[in-house]
């Protein structure tokens, strides 16, 4: 081994704990990095494994009613590639063991076979017994909420019946990955599921013998959708249909889009902050380093060797901390991945999860936080070649310093000397002392950027549910009723007030952009629902127009007058064209607003509702739903204070525990940083300690000239990176933004303050650590030579 | 000059200091036995090697003993613990070393406040720089000051608490000699007005002239001590 290369390694020991922090830094943005990218790209990748294997459809409708005998005129629509008719029905489920309301869905299947479309994945137990109608399938998150397994007992309501029926096994399907309610906004697995039942006992139960009320089919390769939805509208329109649509209107699937592009959106948005203020610091922390080392490299040059040597010398000692840190960050960020997969499974019912790292991932993260402490080593580098030996050799000449602001405005008479150096000292190197705070600053902005999740959350559930709705329970009939039923309603025990609302399922479209959903008609006057400007105060809605949430309106380029065409998907298919009356305030979905009996009006039929909002008495709550469970043409009950609570458990298990993941590395970038910071000046000034302590500082007065300015520095970088991080929040919020949620930006002040916490706990550990080595200061050895 | 008193300040007593490198030990001092007395001026002379810094070192709490005595008063510093030592050198012992050890932030009046901040009965900063001469360079800061001047404002930073004894090591060994004349000029001129027990380690025989006593020491031992009949000034000297 050469005599240089003994010194590499030798070098690489006695820096071990410096080099240690810049590996962590490397290792925590390569990890969220190679972490968020990965586990966007596997869950992307199980989504495309578990279509193909589960032949998800292309195409689906669903309609009143239709016999079975014109399933073969559908097959024969060219670019139809298999078609399978099926029966649906809305069912309300009953379990011994829950009190709450239960809705589903039933679907069937051929009796005792799996379906040809959207085939299912058992979990456990088998496909019913063709000759045993009350053997079902249930979904596996329902099933998992309630610990079901087969063999269990529950009691299911089809048509106003009550059917028993037994699991015969769990199972998850291509059409459920996202197991949602329609109308609700976030999924609640406890309170809604999917039962598969044989084909002949389903169409028993809900009166489809010979006949079938929803379909699936795939498109042969190279055929578009669109043709063959229009043909199949046309053949389907006497039959009551809804109109087909393509998988961008499947429910689980449009929300599994939307959901993966959120996740996209902080995938890659998130990794480049982290890893960007990574190779910042890791440029600054290098140059540093290689700055105490000035001195053998003039003796280096001095010997002979050229600055080419010496360079690669250089840069081989921060190359291996740079592979330290990367092979770190790529098997952490690799498992962490992993894990987010598995915790993402919580909202996304994969039947397996396919985990892939792109070596691309992982090479582009390495290069990135690599790149950017090679660009700092070599600099710093540079600078130590400009010297001639002989000056390189000699000790950095004394520092001029001069008095500070501070003291020029008078203050100075107050502080005491060892005061003034920590203030001298900053004010000194101003431009080293601007990217120390810099990068404290950073470290505070990428907690503030991860941090804001649960404010946010919270937030939007808040204007959600007790600002714009403010039911305790909403009820939803199988089809529009006379406004009679409200009355009904109302007369419950424990109903204080029921109000009735109209929603019709409609295109809205704009020239060639369209939305799928539909309209909602409530009371003008309502008590319990509100709509809310971007002040999130209640504005009336408009009798002569539509309100829609801004989203919408961007996503269909229109404003306040414009006209929308409106395309009714029920009854006689209205064409309608409504003018736009003003905006409105939602963080969730994408609404279109109008008065009730404005939309009555428009649909030529008397006052109907298709639901219920009601506010009850909460002792009554739990009866209440029971009773409105045995009313024949309820379809479905929501309580809301369920459903907040369902929603903020599935949160908490699984964005908060990414939330927790990027805080910890945010947290270990803010500990390496502080740690490094200090450790070199800690090199820089030994001899200026030592004299201290040899002059009767205690250790306790000459730590506080070091750990001062730390603290200083820290303290000068949090204000600075709340503003840095509420401006990385505000991007990341539009980089998350879908039709499902804007995230709004809300930023708290717990978020605030644990993120400050974070940083001065890292200060406080480093001021340990580098109080330690104060300890071991040689007072002796500092005094003799010059250094 | 002021006659030694009988009592010593330091009684030194089978001093050694053995430094284990490794697996090699090295007899910095073995066996040494000296008094200093108060407010006498002693230069102790001696090759690289020979265990004078050493022996300065421990006098100053710097370092400690491996065996033996060292009584400062009627404190045993062989027994001191390590925040004893640093309340020792506080209030008893001013430095001076070859590199001045000066706080480049601070300037030549901040550089004595900083000790006179912590010390039990100071002098004001100005008036021990104006004992060195330096009563118009008060706030400047070291790099605006020569050689010279940054060893004088260190004479002052150490003699500004009042300390009993004044220990320097090589304190002209980074200057020139005319320079040097100067330092050890404000040196003596502090140990006559203060009476303050002086001990300058030095390999330059020169300065042993304006000794009140000169201790040779090699390999470890106490050579030869030596009582200078005669004073020289410093101004006398050259090398």
């Amino acid at each position: 081994m050469r005599a240089l290369d003994r010194k590499l390694l030798r070098n690489l020991w006695s820096l071990r704990s410096q080099g240690l922090a810049i590996a962590l830094v490397v290792a925590c943005g390569v990890a969220t990095f190679v972490m968020s990218l990965a586990s966007l790209d596997s869950l992307r990748l199980t989504q495309q494994g578990v279509y193909k294997a589960q032949r998800f459809a292309d195409v689906f409708a669903d309609l009143k009613r239709a016999p079975e005998s014109l399933a073969d005129r559908m097959r024969e629509i060219p670019g139809v590639a298999a078609l399978e008719t099926r029966v649906r029905a809305p069912v309300r489920l009953r379990l011994d063991t829950f009190e709450d309301p239960i809705t589903g869905l039933a679907i069937s299947i051929p009796d005792g076979r799996q379906p040809e479309l959207n085939r299912l994945f058992l979990r456990a137990g088998q496909l019913p017994d063709p000759d045993r109608g009350e053997q079902v399938l249930i979904s596996e998150a329902f099933a998992e909420a309630h610990g079901l397994k087969p063999g269990d007992q529950l009691a299911m309501i089809v048509n106003g019946r009550l059917q028993r029926l037994t699991l015969a096994g769990i199972a998850l399907s291509p059409e459920f990955i996202y197991q949602i309610r329609p109308g609700d906004l976030f999924p609640d697995f406890s309170r809604y599921a999917v039962v598969w039942m044989n084909r002949s006992a389903l169409a028993a139960a809900f009166g489809m013998e010979g006949a079938f009320n929803s379909l699936s089919l795939t498109l042969s390769p190279r055929h578009e959708a669109a043709p063959v939805i229009d043909a199949l509208d046309l053949l389907l329109q006497p039959w009551g249909s809804l109109g087909a649509h393509d998988r961008n209107d499947q429910l689980s699937h449009r929300y599994l889009e939307q959901e993966l592009e959120q996740l996209e959106g902080m995938a890659r948005f998130l990794p480049m902050i982290f890893i960007g203020v990574a190779a910042f610091l890791l440029n600054v922390v290098a140059a540093r380093l290689i700055r105490t080392q000035r001195e053998q490299i003039g003796v280096l040059k001095a010997f002979g060797y050229g600055n080419l040597r010496i360079a690669s010398h250089y840069l081989a000692l921060v190359l291996a901390v740079v592979a330290i840190g990367s092979l770190t960050g790529v098997i952490a960020g690799a498992w962490l991945a992993g894990l987010l997969g598995a915790l993402y499974q919580d909202f996304f019912r994969f039947p397996w999860l396919q985990f892939r790292l792109q070596p691309a991932t992982a090479v582009l993260a390495v290069a990135i936080a690599g790149g950017a402490t090679l660009a700092g080593t070599l600099s710093a580098v540079r600078a130590a070649f400009r010297l001639p030996p002989a000056e390189a050799m000699r000790p950095e000449s004394p520092p001029r310093y001069r008095r500070t602001l501070v003291e020029r405005l008078g203050v100075g008479r107050f502080l005491s000397q060892p005061s003034r150096m920590i203030l001298r000292n900053l004010e000194r190197q101003p431009i080293k002392s601007l990217l120390s705070v810099l990068g404290i600053a950073l470290a505070v902005a990428i907690l503030v950027l991860t941090g804001f999740q649960q404010g946010s959350v919270n937030h939007m559930l808040d204007v959600q549910f007790r600002l714009a709705q403010q039911q305790d329970l909403t009820v939803t009939f199988v089809e529009p009723v006379s406004q009679r039923a409200i009355h009904e309603l109302a007369a419950l025990p424990g109903v204080r007030h029921a109000e009735g609302f109209r929603v019709a399922p409609a295109i809205l479209r704009n020239g060639h952009r369209e939305h799928r959903g539909s309209l909602q008609g409530y009371q003008a006057d309502s008590r319990l629902f509100a709509v809310l400007d971007d002040q999130l105060q209640p504005i009336p809605l408009a009798e002569g127009g539509l309100m829609m949430t801004d989203h919408l309106a961007g996503m269909l380029g229109v404003g306040p007058g414009d006209m929308v065409q409106v395309q009714i998907q029920e009854g006689r298919r209205a064409r309608l064209d409504i003018p736009v009356a003003g905006l409105v305030t939602e963080y969730v979905g994408v609404g279109a607003y109008l008065p009730q009996q404005t939309l009555n009006r428009l649909l030529r039929e008397g006052p109907a509702v298709s639901g219920a909002f009601l506010s009850v008495a909460p002792e009554a709550l739990a009866g209440l739903h029971r009773r409105l469970e045995s009313l024949p043409r309820v379809a479905g009950v929501s309580l809301r204070e369920r459903a907040i609570q369902s929603f903020r458990e599935l949160m908490d298990e699984s964005v908060m525990v990414f939330t927790l993941f990027a805080m910890a590395l945010a947290g270990s970038i803010a500990f390496a940083v502080v740690y490094n910071s200090a450790r070199i000046a800690l090199a820089e000034r030994s001899r200026e300690l030592a004299s201290l302590r040899v002059l009767g500082f205690t250790r306790a007065e000459t730590a506080y000239v070091l750990l001062g300015e730390l603290v200083v520095l820290t303290l000068a970088a949090i204000a600075p990176g709340f503003a840095i991080g509420a401006g990385f929040t505000w991007l990341l919020t539009r980089a998350m933004e879908t039709d499902l949620y804007r995230v709004p930006m809300i930023l708290t002040a717990d978020t605030f303050a644990l993120s400050a916490a974070v940083v001065l706990g890292a200060t406080m550990l480093s001021s340990l650590l580098i109080a330690n080595r104060l300890r071991r200061l040689d007072m002796v050895s500092a005094l003799k030579a010059s250094e | 000059m002021p006659p030694p008193t009988s009592e010593p300040v330091f009684r030194i007593r089978r001093l050694t200091r053995v430094f284990r490198m490794g697996e090699v030990e090295i007899h910095a001092l073995r066996g040494v036995d000296l008094d200093l007395y108060q407010g006498e001026f002693v230069v102790m002379l001696g090759a690289s090697g020979s265990g004078k810094s050493t022996l300065l070192n421990i006098l100053g709490g710097l370092d400690k003993a491996t065996a033996g005595e060292v009584w400062f008063r009627d404190r045993d510093l062989a027994l001191a613990s390590e925040a004893e030592l640093t309340q020792f050198r506080r209030r008893h012992v001013g430095f001076v070393f070859q590199f001045y050890n000066l706080i480049p932030s601070l300037t030549a009046r901040e550089n004595v406040a900083i000790v006179t901040e912590i010390a039990d009965d100071p002098m004001r900063p100005d008036e021990a720089l104006a004992m060195v001469g330096l009563e118009e360079r008060l706030d400047h800061f070291p790099a605006q000051m020569s050689g010279g001047e940054q060893q004088r404002v260190a004479i002052a930073r150490a003699i500004a608490k009042n300390p009993e004894v004044l220990l320097c090591d090589e304190p002209t060994g980074a200057l020139d000699s005319a320079t040097g004349v100067r330092v050890l000029e404000a040196l003596l001129d502090v140990n006559q007005r203060l009476g303050t027990t002086t001990a300058v380690i030095t390999h330059n025989a020169a300065i042993a002239d304006m000794a009140d006593r000169v201790i040779r020491l090699s390999d470890g031992r106490i050579a030869d001590v030596h009582r200078n009949a005669t004073k020289a000034s410093p101004r006398d000297l050259h090398w």
